[in-house]
């Protein structure tokens, strides 16, 4: 980034948050070494999170929204790995730790909530036993005490009838009863940081307001970060303070929900938000981003999102876009939209 | 849940009610027992008089009800081999096929799923992978071959183990054991081993592949994602979820433990009701080969009967008691 003429162009000041931010990422790069060629779901992600706030990350399937949050809490599979670039939580650096230190930070100061409630809880285990477990994990107290705590995490989260629901098995519950369930088992150890990765994805429509509801609400009270991942713009545009959007493993632009919904810079983020099915429009037809994210082995030179974009130049085509970090302002292109160079 | 097992129950009866069928149309095909029980210089008035002493003139259907008949009561009817009742041969035998199983059976299981486990925890090991190719050898090879090789390496070489026999047996009551003597639980080492390997080895690669499918699952995952220790997650959380197709395999293995422990019973010269068996049907004894035969589906009805009774104990979603709402 020496050459001056790669500087991205300013529209902005960079949002900078208040406080000591929750987590850093810096220029996190992963690879997938497979054995034609080494493939980079994540290529220079950096963004900051600030205590309390959510921020939501979008992008279509395969764009390294999912891959970034894993990186996060140290659980990619292999043989996909961190191979650059710094993962900072509460300021201490966490993406070179051991396996066991890197265990003991999930489920105590990270969470994580998965897309599909069906599957994320062991079917054969009580879920007060599986409450308690992660809670006699990561906080130092009896196992009646535990109970106490499990029985509070399921009222929390809006269970009736807690007490009696801590013998149920998940099975004996519904999709959007079980998504409240693992929120409860994310959050039953106060981690000051979640990932929800598509955690109303799998859900009825009519489900998914609630559960998005509950996750802000208990964030907001107990002031706790949230990664929420998500394909769904509306998600955001309800729930988030910042979205990242998220272009084959890079990100295409970083900004406050309402600013980046209003004037979106990168053009990418331009065809999402035209793509928004909006109540009050119904008539016409939805826009259309023309073309397909590129597959991670065939990436075009230059900034990947050109053959797709409206207004790719020659500089698009041999350059890769800025690469956007927390002070690198706010859309990763060289010609932003709303901008005249 | 009282009402399936009485169904279960009726239905198993009805299956043993087959199998003597099948049993009995084709004992008429093994040989004639006359022939082996009448010497050289007989008559044809000898042999028509046994077989109406015996009831061999009269057709299968009526022979099957007369075992049936007599089954009911207890009596299996007289081996024509020793002229003793059958009841009492298969009792006195019975503690030596069933102490070898139950130690074979032992064998199998704790090792087919403590190194199933082992290889699908550590599934790129230089460990596991050592297991795994030997674990086919275990599959491939004949019981009959792999006693024999026991018998060649520990007996004849090295001289460390019994190659034939019980050792000493202690009576406790009509119970015949050899695990209260040195000698009987030396005995039984090579034949548990040789008659168990194959069932470990097939319990061992059933675990481990249906371990590997677990760990994939995304609840094991999300225990991973709330910093449950590695232990916890593999011992608490993945084996539980594992066992109930590998019941299903284990109980049916035991049964075939019991089942075809003739081989093994031949190759070590083990008294038990196997090694009956075998000289049964050199002689046509039908009365032992019937009882032998009932026996043993019975046993096999058995396991299945336990073996599902097992699946309500371990998946709570099998359970229907009204609790769920």
């Amino acid at each position: 980034m020496s050459d001056p003429s790669l500087t991205p162009i300013h529209s902005e000041t960079p949002e900078r948050p208040l406080s000591e931010p929750v987590l850093s990422v810096r220029d996190l790069i992963v690879e997938i070494p497979t054995r034609y060629a080494v493939l980079r779901p994540v290529d220079q992600v950096s963004y900051d999170i600030a205590p309390g706030e959510i921020l939501g990350v979008v992008g279509e399937s395969g764009a390294g929204k999912s891959m970034t949050g894993n990186a996060v809490i140290g659980l990619l599979d292999r043989p996909a790995h961190i191979a650059d670039g710094e993962i900072w939580l509460k300021g201490r650096r966490i993406d070179n730790l051991r396996r066991d230190q890197m265990r003991a930070i999930r489920g105590k100061e990270i969470g994580m909530i998965f897309q599909d409630p069906l599957t994320s809880l062991n079917p054969l285990l009580r879920i007060g036993d599986q409450l308690s477990e992660t809670i006699l994990e990561h906080l130092p107290v009896s196992r009646a005490e535990a109970r106490v705590r499990a029985l509070q995490a399921l009222d929390e989260v809006g269970i009736p009838a807690a007490a009696e629901r801590l013998n149920s098995y998940p099975h004996e519950f519904s999709g959007g009863m079980r998504q409240r369930v693992v929120i409860a088992l994310a959050l039953c150890a106060e981690p000051s940081l979640v990932i929800a990765d598509e955690p109303t994805t799998a859900l009825d429509v009519s489900v998914q307001a609630q559960i998005i509801a509950l996750l802000k609400r208990l964030c907001r009270e107990k002031g706790t970060s949230v990664i929420l991942v998500t394909h769904d713009m509306g998600v955001i545009a309800e729930a988030a303070d910042r979205v990242a959007v998220m272009y084959a493993g890079r990100l295409a632009e970083l900004g406050p929900v309402a600013q980046v919904l209003k004037t979106p810079r990168h053009p990418y983020t331009d065809g999402l938000v035209g793509s928004m099915p909006m109540a009050s429009a119904g008539k016409e037809r939805l826009r259309q981003i023309p073309g397909s994210m590129p597959r991670l082995g065939s990436l075009p030179d230059g900034c990947a999102f050109h053959p797709r974009c409206p207004r790719a130049e020659t500089r698009c085509r041999q350059n890769p876009g800025p690469t956007l970090g927390a002070d690198h302002g706010r859309a990763a292109c060289w010609f932003p939209v709303g901008e005249v160079s | 849940m009282l009402a399936y097992i009485i169904r279960r129950v009726f239905q198993s009866l009805l299956v043993l009610l087959i199998v003597g069928l099948v049993a009995f149309s084709m004992f008429r095909f093994v040989g004639d027992p006359v022939d082996n029980m009448l010497g050289q210089e007989r008559t044809q008035a000898d042999i028509d008089r046994l077989r109406g002493d015996l009831g061999l003139d009269q057709p299968f259907p009526v022979q099957y009800w007369k075992f049936l008949g007599g089954a009911i009561q207890g009596n299996f009817g007289v081996s024509y081999r020793q002229g003793r009742p059958v009841a009492d041969i298969i009792v006195e035998r019975a503690p030596a096929t069933l102490e070898l199983a139950a130690v074979s059976g032992l064998f199998a299981i704790l090792g087919g799923i403590g190194l199933g486990v082992f290889t699908a925890i550590r599934r790129n090991g230089l460990a596991a992978n050592a297991i795994m190719t030997l674990s086919l050898i275990g599959v491939s090879l004949p019981t009959f071959l792999i006693g024999i090789l026991l018998i060649y390496v520990f007996s004849v070489e090295l001289d460390l183990l019994p190659s034939f026999g019980r050792g000493e047996v202690v009576n406790l009551g009509w119970w015949s054991t050899g695990f209260l003597t040195q000698s009987g639980l030396l005995a039984l080492i090579l034949p548990s081993i040789t008659l168990g390997l194959y069932q470990m080895t097939l319990i061992m690669r059933l675990v481990r592949s249906e371990m590997l499918e677990v760990l994939r699952q995304d609840y094991i995952r999300f225990a991973r994602a709330r910093g449950l220790r590695e232990r916890a997650v593999n011992f608490r959380h993945a084996i539980k979820n594992t066992l109930v197709p590998v019941i299903t395999v284990t109980g049916l293995q035991l049964g075939s433990i019991i089942a075809f422990a003739i081989i093994t019973e031949t190759v070590f010269q083990w008294p038990g009701v196997g090694l009956l068996f075998i000289n049964a049907v050199q002689f046509v004894d039908i009365p032992v080969m019937a009882a032998y035969l009932m026996l043993i589906s019975v046993m096999f009805v058995a396991i299945n009967l336990i073996v599902d009774l097992l699946y309500f104990a371990i998946d709570p979603r099998l359970r229907v008691d009204g609790r769920a709402t």
